[in-house]
């Protein structure tokens, strides 16, 4: 029982970095209806930011939010000077551009940083906490609390400020955004950098686990695309559900189907992905989609 | 001098031109009528005006020539679109609807002005935490009315206010819309296609025909004139 | 609105061409470029294949596939497991592979039925990085890791080949077979079924076209090439780990279609040689260059020539033919529009 326990606790805490990389997918899909294929290798790269901040001196926990601000403006700038000129392309293009982006990024941190595995601390103590009976890595219940602190502070944006509503409704109807003097590409502009802080904000938190190095994204980005297929690519709320349901899912796949183990449980996402596509293709969260022809 | 004043407008989608020299004036707290059958031009009008499609002629607002504003800053110089199909924020509820509205401008007095309006619309206040998209079409208008009053714009343009409504409710949105003139002295420029309730509570109007305005009168003449009564009111 | 237009060379040209042609494939390659390039080309031959496939699914089709390594996996596998573990002559597995990866593409581009073509990227993409663990895991059946010594196929004795040029040949054989029933598939009223359902959805409706059933025919027929590109790789390489089938070689595919011309079939033996080539020629330069060339190149690409090299090729073909008047007499037809731009017609 406390090793279902633990292993429900440890899912929790992966979902929760899933989540936050899901909810980057999401932001830049509700905003211009793009799957950002090269979010992953941006979370990469901010997480490698952190470390060569360090080495230059900086301490753990400022160096994180820099990377955080500048991967912000990194994902704005993406927006301006890549996506909105795609606004009318068609599809194979911009998904072609985002994997040049994708395969240039990946390359771009072997070039910088080499493809020698790097450590990135933790921005928790290596310290156990006890719970009644059973304990619990510090790490743990930081990335938990963190990510939950992070999804309060959007949903505050979101629910209570002006900016935050012109933003869903430049992602909801952008015609009449501009009709009530909304700047829509601002708002996009501004939800792509939420988009890639959040990315960021997924790298650091898994950096520690996976170590760095220029791949270390893979692992992470395929749970998240399970995590936004599962709750509706559309849906933040959904994001973050899925995340969670997948980290748990993943865990006790991993955990208690031997014949899949730790090896094979990358195929849950599969799984998961491929389920959701052909039983319900919009997610469990993700508003209907009516194709018009 | 007239409140708003268009003089040798074109404008298209693209290499189309739809509009071909249109001069219009409205007069300040005037409601005039646009008359036309589909593909006359007329929501292309309002879009022209709005800046929400490329034009060339001369727009002059309050004085000022607004033609070569984006459509942001004409909202924000004060011509409000409430155009065809409502387009309403859907996933949004009815107050972050009105909210929304006020993007613009403060929050102390855009509180008061959604206290205003929302007693023109008593229905809306009922439903403010619902989601807009859940509203009937009657309630969907008064709400995009309503977000566009928002704006306290001088101007308010609308597109087929009546479109998908039932005769009895189009008859109370016009009943409102004539009040909330008598009491706000707001002009407003109505695209109709459905004449015979619009010219009611309008005050001139205009036909438009391929583009080209064909006819201008009082409404009354025009409620009167018999081409009109054949082509826009249904009799014979 | 582009036009098409028939091309008709002179006897004398025909004759030329493809006598040029025929040398370089059948001479200078095999005979005339050092011995260790052989092989390498034989390689190009297996990737244009399966590029031919992509261009099949995501040119025509319409669907963005981002993980036929899989497919190419699921072919190099079965001919390996087949010749390793029960002994079969390598030629046989190629229909085996052929069927299998046919299939699979049947099953898998089922999901492709009811999807937009996002998800089926996201899916593709996805399949493809879950490959080498599925191959690690199952090791018992795949040799995990250590990957599968599949040996190269020795050239027939009475033949004067060595076993590179032999390989070569083999699989210049087969894409060539495979280039002309692609060209027959894309020829008949097949072409504009795809092209129709692709570009309008309601048009294609009311041509009749069943889109969905459209649109699984061509992946699984897209698998189909990417599987048998898979059993000459294996055969070629001579060895098969699953590592070599991860997504890079799944972006690398896609990369090659774009490169010489999502629409352009002849622009596949281009893309080939281009996610052949380069990687090598950038890799002494920098380990990390391949990626940062092929992203680039995938951008370029698309800003500078849409059409890719090959479909820039074919229309610089077409404006000769036109300027010298080797045209079909009934003069120019309007083209369907087509997305990527590139005329599909004979370069010889």
């Amino acid at each position: 029982m406390n090793l279902f326990a633990s292993q429900i606790i440890d899912g929790l805490a992966d979902g929760a970095i899933y989540a936050s990389l899901a909810l980057a997918l999401v932001f830049s899909y509700r905003s211009t209806g793009i799957v950002n294929f090269a979010q992953g290798e941006m979370a990469m790269l901010s997480a490698y930011l952190v470390w060569q901040l360090m080495a230059w001196g900086m301490p753990l926990v400022p160096a994180a939010l820099v990377s955080i601000v500048i991967s912000f403006i990194a994902g704005a700038l993406l927006y301006a000077t890549i996506v909105k000129p795609l606004s009318h392309a068609s599809l194979l293009t911009v998904v072609s551009v985002l994997i040049g982006l994708y395969l240039a990024l990946n390359s771009l941190a072997g070039f910088l940083w080499t493809y020698t595995i790097k450590a990135l601390p933790s921005l928790f103590p290596k310290a156990h906490l006890q719970f009644g009976s059973f304990t619990v890595s510090a790490e743990t219940v930081g990335i938990i609390a963190v990510v939950g602190i992070v999804l309060l502070l959007l949903y505050l944006l979101f629910e209570t400020t002006k900016v935050g509503l012109a933003m869903r409704g430049a992602a909801s109807t952008p015609d009449s955004a501009i009709l009530v003097g909304v700047s829509v590409p601002v708002m996009l502009l501004i939800g792509w950098g939420i988009a890639a802080a959040l990315g960021a904000l997924s790298g650091i938190l898994v950096a520690p686990r996976v170590f760095l190095n220029p791949t270390m994204m893979f692992g992470v980005i395929i749970y998240a695309f399970a995590a936004a297929t599962l709750g509706g690519f559309d849906s933040v709320v959904g994001a973050v559900v899925g995340g969670l349901l997948v980290g748990v899912v993943e865990n006790l796949v991993g955990t208690y189907i031997p014949w899949i183990g730790p090896d094979l449980k990358i195929i849950v996402a599969l799984v998961l992905i491929f389920g959701t596509l052909l039983i319900k293709p919009d997610g469990l969260f993700g508003r209907k989609k009516v194709v018009r022809l | 001098m007239s409140l708003f004043s268009i003089k040798g407008m074109h404008a298209g989608y693209g290499a189309r031109n739809v509009l071909h020299g249109i001069d219009l004036d409205v007069e300040e707290r005037q409601i005039q009528v646009v008359l036309g059958a589909n593909g006359a031009g007329k929501t292309t009008l309002l879009r022209a005006i709005s800046g929400t499609i490329a034009r060339e002629g001369t727009i002059l607002f309050d004085g000022a020539r607004i033609d070569r504003l984006s459509a942001r800053k004409i909202v924000a110089a004060g011509v409000a679109h409430v155009p065809q199909g409502r387009g309403t924020f859907a996933d949004l509820t009815v107050d972050e609807n009105i909210r929304l509205g006020a993007y613009l401008r403060t929050g102390a007095e855009a509180r008061q002005d959604r206290e205003r309006w929302l007693t023109f619309f008593p229905r809306l206040r009922e439903r403010l935490s619902q989601q807009a998209g859940s509203l009937s079409g009657g309630e969907q208008q008064m709400l995009a009315i309503t977000r566009a009053l928002m704006l306290r714009p001088r101007l308010l343009l609308l597109d087929e206010p009546s479109l998908g409504l039932a005769p009895i409710i189009t008859q109370g949105l016009f009943k409102t819309l004539a009040a909330i003139r008598e009491e706000t002295g707001m002009t407003m420029l109505i695209v109709e296609q459905s004449a015979n309730l619009a010219l009611d509570v309008a005050d001139s109007g205009v036909v438009l025909e391929s583009g080209e305005i064909v006819l201008r009168d009082s409404a009354q003449n025009l409620a009167g004139n018999d081409e009109v009564r054949r082509i826009y009111l249904g009799y014979e | 609105m582009s036009l098409v237009v028939k091309p008709k060379l002179p006897v004398a040209i025909r004759v030329a061409v493809t006598a040029v042609l025929a040398v370089i494939f059948l001479y200078v390659i095999p005979f005339v470029v050092p011995s260790y390039l052989v092989s390498q080309f034989a390689t190009v031959l297996a990737f244009a294949i399966a590029i031919v496939g992509i261009n099949l699914v995501t040119g025509f089709g319409g669907a963005i596939t981002l993980g036929h390594a899989a497919f190419v996996a699921l072919g190099a596998y079965t001919t390996a497991i087949l010749v390793v573990r029960y002994g079969w002559n390598p030629y046989a597995t190629i229909p085996v592979s052929a069927a299998l990866s046919w299939i699979a593409g049947w099953c898998l581009g089922f999901p492709a039925l009811r999807l937009q073509g996002l998800y089926l990227a996201l899916g593709t993409l996805v399949l493809s990085i879950t490959v080498p663990p599925i191959l690690k895991r199952f090791d018992g059946f795949t040799g995990g890791v250590q990957g599968l010594n599949v040996g190269n196929p020795e050239a027939p004795a009475f033949l004067p080949l060595d076993d590179s040029q032999w390989i070569y040949f083999v699989c210049l054989v087969i894409a060539a077979a495979l280039y002309v029933v692609a060209r027959r598939i894309l020829s008949g009223p097949l072409r504009r079924a795809l092209i129709a359902a692709r570009d309008n959805q309601l048009v294609g409706a009311v041509m009749g076209v069943d889109r969905a059933t459209l649109t699984t025919a061509t992946f699984a027929m897209s698998s189909l090439y990417a599987g048998v590109a898979g059993s000459l790789y294996a055969m070629i390489v001579g060895f098969v780990s699953p590592d070599t089938f991860n997504v890079m070689m799944s972006l690398s595919l896609f990369v090659g279609a774009v490169v010489g011309g999502i629409t352009s079939l002849n622009g596949a033996i281009i893309g080939a040689m281009f996610i052949q080539f380069v990687p090598i020629w950038a890799s002494d330069i920098d380990v990390s260059l391949g990626g940062l060339v092929f992203g680039g190149a995938l951008i370029i690409t698309l800003v500078v020539i849409p059409a890719g090299i090959g479909g820039l090729g074919e229309r610089v073909f077409l404006w000769l033919c036109t300027r010298l008047g080797w045209v079909e007499g009934a003069g120019p037809v309007r083209a369907e529009a087509e997305a990527m731009g590139s005329a599909q017609n004979e370069p010889a």
